[in-house]
């Protein structure tokens, strides 16, 4: 069994552990041992392999980890896997076949009618997730059924918790109604002045704390048991001493009336009866708002997610697969595989990744890039499952399925983003880790000092109010949704525009940015640069100087010098094999053809190969000032010409750069390329700062050193060659030209190839961390202010008493208050 | 003051002292992981109002494997955040969700759900 761990040192990433599949039957201790002492030599950090405790960790930790391999060498765990696409008994025989095959199963039983699998497997060699592939290898789906059903009854329970949700609040509100009725009549509503009235209220109120109210009483023993105490914590005990105070007025009413008695004959009674005040109202009203806020907090909560659903809505349930002898057939998507030949109709959606081999359409990739220009598709160009095909239809080979299609990844990376948490919140999370415990000792507190400082007829009544009413107003929801809410919102909401922010984090620093970096070949260009210009040397045939130059080329990937080849093939000049190809990035190629040297590349390479270029230096200047790229060619050491390649500027960069100098920010370029074609490109973009002729490897320098200007700056690239420049920056900002961007290469990916995008990344992170500063700034206003409130700070200069029914309506209120102004980012236009 | 008021006022306080030991000063259930056949430290941890155990006690620079099985709808416990460790983690109800990493540093932690109200501690040992 061998174990490969990755470390990382906190960066942010999760450290991951890969498990690579059981390959046989190798003595569990000793290859657990050595990999664990593997783990501490890859650990890179050579001072602790050699430190004494790892080194005595090692053995130990063997030690015990051979014992737990004695201990349960018989252990065997079952799955069930759910299958499709059998279609006989055959099929079933087959599949079960294939699994008593593989490692680590002891025995596999496959049930065609049921379309289950029960495999039992011996959990160290084996994972239901490895056969689950060894199913797929022969060509049938399975599916861990267990995960499936978690699913669905996780589902279920939160529809289940709804539907309870809602009628626990019908009843606390149908029943306290009347009791908060009888409570604000002060007894000036003559037919509620009789005995048995708190007998009634007592009736209602029952109902309502031990049926509506129960939730929260249960959660509060929970969390008790746990030594914690939450929102249940405070609501319980709020409600339940205002409960428990009433119950005995009502029941027993000689031990809480002595007070009162004195009262009433100093004529400061209600002109009820002779006894204490109830507070049935405080506890039954109380239950009543708060079930209604969490049920207005739960259907908003659910908007919040809303873009990720329609996300995964996209994808099509069914797929038209060209089978042998080319017969279609419709099967469900999950059961398509890689090399798969599909099917689409005009109109229809494509279900998953591919190729097109015939046909040509225009496909709306719009849902996953936010572009709604329909794009070109002809055969070999690349498709994606979700996109809207066009009145064309045509056939395409599946190339990625599932998980891996850029769907899911999209899908995979919005649902990372809404569960990470931005830094901004780790304050909220401190506050209210100590928040509960310290509220409830405020609440004790404000019980004490009322008793002590009220007058004696109504001390235990206004003790019990501020009691009730500081545990009531003092739950912090309204602290831990403020963050979360609004990043769900703001990531879906970019989701939806071809923005994809891989978090809270992310977004936090986004907003900060003082400076960005273009990129300039792909970034502000369309980064297809085709040959403008072939100026040869005096000696010297046109054709002839780019026969050669795309010769030495063709084993290039660099866009200029496929731009050489492309132009060579386009005039039908046949090219000559290359021999010692060599590529000097920054710098230019080198290459044998039909026994002559090549050389192609900038002033550099030309200087540095002392290589005369007389007046070629001044028509390579000249082209340069055009913002075209010129690439000296020289043949056997001597100067050939001079190739220009021109690198198109989309069409919308400078209305982009225009907007970025709106935001306030500092934008520059940052290019390989020489400085005069750099400074050409620039002035027509409207950049005024140029970082020319780096090399490659030296981008990350360079954002290294704006950051040292104490600059925050986004690199702005393809991903591909300036990845270590989008890792330096402290935002990364990937731009794609279609779906097909490495998503996980950046801070943020922009799916649509167009730098707007990158004005509205910006953009939309200052919107959502100002609606965070918002949502944190009133939940922190509204309980600071609140719990004082509650206590009757306020008491002594205007004699305002908050009362319980007020502030769980408040409570209630600040809640749903701060999911709508996250809801309120869901109107973000850029 | 009269005795009633006295007597208030004492069990004011000494209720807050309360309170104030049994959630800030308590602690909860110990359990160690155990180690795997792959090298990790792996323990089940139960999500119900709280974490079951609480308390876990790790060595330091072997892989941790936590498996959080949350048995309950209730939102609060939607999520667990280790915030050492940078980790920060959705627990879908009625699964088992697998929290990997590895400790490198010996002391103890602390892991908590997403308002940081349920709380558990984790010890790494050399």
């Amino acid at each position: 069994m061998n174990a490969t761990i990755t470390k990382e040192p906190a960066t942010g990433k999760e450290p991951a552990i890969t498990k690579e599949p059981a390959t046989g039957n190798a003595s569990v201790g000793a290859t657990g041992d050595a990999s664990i002492r593997a783990d501490a030599s890859a650990n890179g950090d050579a001072s602790v392999g050699a430190q004494l405790p790892t080194a005595h960790g090692v053995p130990h930790a063997a030690h015990a980890h051979d014992m737990d391999a004695d201990a349960d060498a018989s252990r065997v765990e079952r799955v069930d896997l759910s299958l499709t696409g059998m279609t006989c008994n055959a099929c079933a025989r087959r599949i079960e076949r294939r699994l008593t095959k593989a490692v680590g199963v002891q025995s596999a039983n496959v049930n065609f009618a049921t379309a289950r699998a029960r495999v039992e497997y011996d959990p160290r060699a084996t994972a239901p997730s490895q056969l689950v592939e060894a199913v797929a290898e022969i060509g049938y789906g399975a599916s861990d059924a267990e995960a499936e059903g978690a699913a669905d009854r996780e589902q279920e329970a939160a529809r289940a918790e709804q539907t309870q949700l809602r009628r626990r609040f019908v009843v606390a509100a149908a029943l306290s109604a009347p009791v908060l009725l009888v409570a604000m009549s002060h007894g000036r509503i003559e037919v509620f002045n009789r005995w048995w009235i708190n007998w009634a209220q007592l009736a209602l109120t029952l109902p309502v704390v031990f049926y509506s109210g129960w939730p929260f009483y249960q959660g509060a023993w929970t969390a008790l048991k746990h030594r914690a105490a939450d929102m249940n914590t405070l609501i319980a005990t709020g409600t339940g001493a205002a409960f428990i105070y009433s119950l005995v007025v009502t029941v027993a009413p000689q031990l809480v009336s002595a007070d009162h008695a004195a009262a009433t004959m100093a004529g400061m009674s209600d002109g009820r009866m002779n006894a204490a005040p109830v507070y049935f109202e405080a506890a039954s009203v109380i239950i009543a708002l708060i079930l209604l806020g969490r049920l207005l907090e739960a259907r908003a909560r659910g908007k919040t997610s809303d873009a990720i659903k329609r996300l995964m809505g996209l994808q099509p349930r069914t797929a038209r697969v060209v089978r042998a002898g080319g017969v279609e057939v419709d099967v469900p998507v999950a059961e398509v595989a890689v090399g798969d030949v599909l099917v689409v109709r005009p109109g229809e959606r494509i279900p998953v990744d591919g190729v097109v081999t015939e046909g040509a359409s225009a496909v709306n990739e719009a849902m996953l890039t936010g572009e709604s220009m329909p794009v070109e598709k002809t055969a070999g160009a690349e498709v994606f499952g979700a996109t809207i095909n066009g009145t064309g239809s045509f056939t395409f080979r599946a190339t990625k399925i599932g998980r891996e299609t850029v769907l899911q990844q999209i899908v995979r990376m919005v649902e990372q983003a809404q569960g990470q948490r931005a830094p901004i919140a780790r304050l909220a999370d401190v506050v209210s880790g100590y928040f509960t415990p310290i509220v409830i000792c405020v609440a004790i507190a404000a019980f004490v000092v009322w008793f002590i400082a009220a007058p004696q007829e109504s001390r235990l009544s206004y003790a019990l109010v501020s009691f009730v009413s500081v545990l009531i107003i003092a739950c912090p929801c309204a602290l831990g949704l403020a963050t979360p809410t609004a990043v769900m919102v703001g990531t879906g909401r970019g989701a939806e525009h071809g923005i994809l922010v891989k978090g809270g984090e992310a977004l936090e620093t986004a907003h900060r940015l003082t400076t960005i970096v273009l990129d300039k070949t792909g970034t502000i260009t369309k980064g297809q640069p085709a040959v403008a210009e072939v100026s040869p040397a005096a000696g010297f045939n046109a054709d002839e100087l780019l026969r050669l130059a795309a010769s030495a080329e063709r084993g290039s990937e660099h866009p200029v010098g496929e731009a050489i080849v492309r132009r060579a093939t386009e005039r039908g000049l046949a090219l000559a094999p290359a021999m010692a190809f060599e590529a000097r990035a920054g710098h230019g190629v080198e290459a044998e053809v039909e026994g002559r040297r090549v050389l192609l590349g900038n002033l550099r390479l030309m200087t540095e190969r002392g290589v005369e270029l007389g007046d070629l230096r001044e028509r390579a200047a000249a082209s340069a000032e055009a913002g075209r790229t010129a690439v000296y060619v020289a043949i056997d050491g001597a100067a050939a010409g001079v190739v220009a390649v021109a690198d198109e500027i989309k069409a919308d960069s400078k209305e982009a750069v225009a907007a970025l100098h709106k935001l306030g920010l500092e934008v520059l370029m940052l290019t390989g390329d020489s400085r005069p074609t750099a400074e050409a490109v620039a002035r027509e973009v409207g950049i005024r700062r140029v970082l020319a002729e780096v090399l490659p490897e030296g981008k990350a320098a360079e954002v290294k050193k704006l950051q040292a200007e104490g600059k925050r700056v986004a690199m702005v690239g393809d991903g591909i060659n300036d990845a270590p420049a989008l890792a330096q920056a402290d935002t990364g900002i990937a731009i794609g030209t279609g779906a097909d961007v490495a998503i996980e290469a950046s801070d943020i990916t922009l799916l649509r190839g167009s730098l707007h995008g990158v004005a509205t990344a910006i953009a939309l992170s200052r919107r959502t961390i100002k609606v965070i500063r918002q949502n944190l700034f009133w939940a922190f206003v509204y309980n600071t202010l609140g719990i004082p409130l509650a206590a009757g700070a306020l008491y002594p200069l205007t004699g305002w008493l908050l009362s319980p029914v007020v502030a769980s309506a408040a409570m209630a209120l600040s809640s749903v208050s701060v999911v709508a102004n996250s809801l309120r980012l869901r109107r973000f236009h850029p | 003051m009269d005795t009633s008021e006295i007597i208030v006022l004492l069990a004011g306080v000494a209720s807050i002292a309360f309170v104030l030991w049994y959630f800030f000063a308590g602690e909860g259930v110990r359990a160690a992981a155990s180690v795997t056949a792959t090298g990790a430290q792996r323990l089940q941890i139960m999500v119900k109002g709280g974490y079951t155990p609480d308390v876990i006690v790790v060595k330091r620079g072997v892989p941790v494997e936590l498996d959080f099985y949350r048995d309950e709808t209730n939102s609060c416990t939607e999520q667990v955040v280790f915030g050492d460790f940078q980790i920060s983690r959705m627990l879908p109800a009625f699964k088992t969700t697998r929290i990997g990493f590895t400790p490198e540093r010996a002391g103890a932690f602390t892991f908590n759900c997403g308002m940081n109200m349920v709380r558990g501690k984790l010890i790494v040992e050399d």
